[in-house]
């Protein structure tokens, strides 16, 4: 064992080197490292984790069942409209949570009707592969209703495309509050994970991401009051919604929108000239432009809605759906552009015409889990894992030298080389530091020691046994070897598990030991080794003094 | 040059395998006051496995100054008031730190679980006031707690099948089954700990346990290498003194090592922010545990187990057959 080929040496020099090279970015500003450091060389600095710089971490659920109410409604809108080109005649069309049904009128249009009905339904997937098919199934249900019901594939695709919308939403709407970088990816089938760092108060945060802000444009039922319509009957296809300004008053609206929020281009927070209240002013795109000056012409002197679908309100159960303003139209509006007053103050103005640019949701997210940190716990735990890292640093070096003295020193040079190998991989991997890799780090010095003292307990021992130092150390590294690959893979597979388990932090912790443990093998079978055998080479005689 | 101290009295045997009846007796004695202290206590599952919701708070400095100091009872009813169940308020280390922890939520029909847990957070960040800084916040939905907990039952059983057949592999199975035995032992022990002081578990204590398995095996496995070694040379050697000799030749070993992991443990224990601590903790009391255990749990129950001797015959008689068969 106490060889080492020219080649060997080489490449312990080099990865030392780079060890070296690639820690070093973390102690330069980013300045310097633009503008001073070779390009050719490892620039990346270590990411702190949200626990260490402050953040915080969203867990963002979606409503699917939202989702799957809204597309059934979608459903029962296309089952009207294709027997109506059809002229087929049908009654009792309706929706459960799981389905949209509809019977006939005349039994007779039956194959017809069917036949019409199958058109609806989308091929998915590529016809090739097992979840491609149809993303609704019709039959023929009990008691002469037909059913359309969205299969497995078909609700899976939906939130699938939900989530992906919702991301790009969410990511327009946070660039609006801040500078620093998000992160926003999809977790699991129905799920988003938002990390912002440096930002401790997230109820801004979860207000503007977590609302739908579904905005649309209704007509106000003509002559039928929302009071009138509770008495005797709501009329087929309209809807009450409850004002938002005054909870008591309620409108009369045609269920179908004339106009939907994709529709606008642009909102702007604003005030209003004469009241000086808070507004939004905002503009249609060309085609609801028209749309809606054609609307507008047709019902000069009568008013209608603009209308803000939040989803549900925090209870989950109670709809937030309300009617901004209903205002009367004086003039026909065609330029396309105009405002929305409702009661709003200067922040809410700001958000909604923030939600209304980036879009709605398809449905509302949740949030599920929550982690914060403040900047000011952040940097006290760096503060108190620094000073953790000196205190047990020095406490394990002085043990060392204590117990071993001058091979001693060899080790605590290996564990310093380790130390920079496991930063300076984490640093160019883009690993990212969270306090329990502070703990992991520490750990693995404690650990990184042991390697060492294996070897030089061996060593003792085969000179007790009677060996001269230049045979005793031979043996004692090639001996303690299996011991130490045995030791360090069990862990590894704890590490390993942890790493799978874990998010956040803990993974954070399972990397620095998974790559704490490649180190310390490296180090103790290379680094301490090469140390050893150089010194031994540096004696004048062939017979060594005993080294421990 | 300077050698070291060498402060380990080589030269004595101790007889440990003579009391492993005492040892074994002894330490089935705590595993079985863990056992029961773990079913009739419980542990006190933390938020993220049981859902609720976690607040650090500090009070604000005065214009420039150190923070003063919480008014723990005033914050106590003004909690208590809010109609949110069991709040919890603790003092930190500094009079001017708390952790307030409030209880999952309990749902009326046909609400939301997830969004009266918000709620709720929302309605203690309110009360709070402006006087607080909050500086940590948690708050887990009963979704995500139960997969936590179900993920932390997973990984450790994984990390433990894992760490049994590969030593299985490597040793053999009576070497495996009783480094198993070992680690269950240090595991419920340490959990049984955790319920006698009612100490917070959560996902990084999770994340402790697993790190102590591998540390305890770690310890483990250098004793059954030693003994392993020793079976090779020592063919006709009764096992208990072979095993007694193994472990007596690694304890030197075994106690720099523990020192020295120790003394880094403890430097993070004494120096982490509230949030590392419970896992410190966890570690130190391991390390502890998992040296004991490697010792005078592990060997034990090899030696009642019992091993296959003469492990030189096989690579040897190998190699005669191969020499045997070729013409």
């Amino acid at each position: 064992m106490l060889q080492f080929s020219r080649f060997k040496i080489v490449v312990v020099a080099l990865v030392c080197l780079w060890g070296i090279f690639a820690t070093l970015p973390n102690f330069l500003s980013e300045e310097t490292l633009k503008n001073y450091w070779p390009g050719f060389l490892p620039n990346k600095q270590l990411q702190l984790g949200l626990d260490l710089k402050g953040g915080a971490h969203l867990l963002l659920q979606m409503d699917s069942s939202e989702l799957k109410k809204d597309w059934l409604k979608a459903i029962r809108g296309d089952v009207r409209r294709v027997f109506r080109t059809a002229k087929i005649r049908f009654k009792g069309l309706g929706q459960t949570p799981e389905l949209v049904r509809v019977k006939l009128v005349n039994e007779s249009d039956r194959t017809e009707a069917l036949r019409q009905l199958r058109t609806i339904p989308q091929q998915i997937g590529s016809g090739f592969t097992a979840d491609s098919g149809y993303d609704i199934e019709v039959s023929e249900g009990s008691d002469g209703f037909i059913e359309l019901q969205p299969t497995q594939a078909g609700i899976a695709q939906r939130i699938s495309g939900a989530i992906t919308s919702a991301i790009e939403v969410i990511r327009k709407r946070i660039d609006n509050i801040g500078t620093s970088e998000p992160s926003i990816v999809r977790q699991g089938f129905d799920r988003i994970l938002v990390q912002y760092p440096g930002l401790g108060d997230t109820k801004r945060l979860k207000e503007l991401i977590g609302k739908t802000a579904r905005l649309t444009f209704h007509d106000v039922h003509p002559n039928t009051s929302a009071a009138e319509a509770r008495a005797s009957r709501i009329p087929l296809g309209f809807v009450i919604y409850p004002d938002a300004e005054d909870p008591t008053r309620e409108e009369l609206l045609q269920e179908i929108p004339i106009i939907y929020g994709e529709d606008l281009v642009d909102a702007q927070p604003g005030f209003d000239q004469n009241t000086n209240e808070p507004i939004i002013s905002f503009r249609f795109n060309q085609k609801a432009a028209v749309l809606f000056g054609e609307f507008t012409r047709r019902n000069v002197g009568r008013p209608f809605a603009i209308v803000l679908d939040n989803g549900f309100k925090d209870d989950g159960v109670t709809p937030d759906i309300k009617v901004l303003s209903a205002p009367v139209i004086r003039e026909p509006i065609l330029g396309g552009s105009g405002q929305i007053s409702g009661n709003f103050s200067v922040e809410s103005a700001n958000d909604l015409a923030v939600q209304i640019r980036s879009g709605a949701l398809p449905a509302t997210l949740t949030v599920i889990e929550e982690r914060t940190v403040g900047p000011s716990l952040g940097a006290d735990s760096i503060d108190g894992g620094v000073t953790a890292a000196i205190v047990g640093g020095f406490g394990v070096a002085a043990f060392m030298l204590f117990a071993y003295g001058f091979f001693g020193a060899f080790s605590l040079l290996a564990v310093f080389v380790n130390l920079i190998l496991i930063v300076g991989t984490m640093s160019q991997i883009g690993s990212t530091l969270t306090l329990p890799g502070i703990a992991g780090l520490i750990l693995t010095v404690g650990m990184a020691v042991d390697a060492n003292v294996l070897i030089y307990e061996r060593i003792r021992e085969e000179m007790r046994n009677g060996k001269q130092p230049i045979s005793a150390i031979d043996s004692g590294f090639s001996r303690a070897f299996s011991t130490i690959i045995d030791a360090n893979l069990t862990t590894l597979i704890a590490a390993v598990v942890m790493f799978w388990l874990g998010s956040g932090p803990i993974r954070g912790f399972a990397v620095t030991l998974s790559l704490g443990i490649f180190a310390t093998v490296f180090t103790a079978f290379l680094v301490t080794r090469l140390m050893v055998v150089t010194w031994i080479g540096r004696q004048k005689s062939r017979k060594i003094p005993a080294p421990l | 040059m300077f050698k070291g101290v060498d402060f380990w009295p080589h030269e004595k045997t101790f007889p440990i395998m003579d009391f492993r009846r005492t040892c074994v007796m002894i330490t089935s004695g705590i595993f079985l006051a863990a056992v029961l202290l773990l079913t009739v206590q419980g542990l006190n599952f933390g938020i993220d496995f049981k859902g609720g919701s976690l607040f650090e708070i500090q009070a604000k400095a005065e214009a420039g100054g150190e923070p003063g100091a919480l008014d723990i009872s005033e914050l106590r009813s003004k909690l208590g008031g809010l109609g949110l169940g069991d709040v919890q308020i603790q003092q930190l280390d500094k009079p001017s730190d708390a952790l307030i922890r409030v209880e999952q939520q309990p749902v009326k029909e046909g609400e939301d679980v997830e969004k009266v847990q918000q709620a709720a957070a929302a309605k203690v960040q309110e009360a709070l006031g402006d006087g607080i800084e909050i500086r940590r916040t948690e708050v887990v939905g009963s979704a995500v707690s139960g997969e936590l907990q179900w993920a932390g039952i997973m990984a450790v059983t994984f990390a433990m099948v894992g760490i049994l057949l590969y030593i299985w592999f490597r040793f053999e199975w009576q070497f495996a089954a009783a480094a198993v035995i070992a680690t269950v032992h240090d595991i419920t022990i340490t959990l049984g700990v955790f319920a006698l002081l009612g100490l917070d578990f959560g996902l990084s204590e999770v994340a402790a346990l697993l790190t102590l398995a591998g540390y305890s095996i770690n310890d483990t496995v250098v004793v059954f290498d030693r003994i392993r070694e020793n079976l090779r040379r020592y063919k006709k050697m009764a096992l208990d003194k072979l095993m007694n000799q193994s472990i007596n030749e690694t304890m030197s070993r075994t106690v720099v090592t523990s020192g020295t992991t120790l003394i880094a443990v403890l430097a993070v224990y004494v120096f982490g922010t509230e949030v590392i601590k419970g896992f410190a903790f966890a570690m130190i009391f391991g390390i502890l545990i998992g040296t004991w255990s490697s010792v005078f749990v592990a060997s034990p129950f090899l030696l009642w187990i019992g091993v296959k001797r003469d492990w030189s015959g096989l690579a040897k008689s190998d190699k005669a057959t191969a020499a045997a068969q070729a013409p």
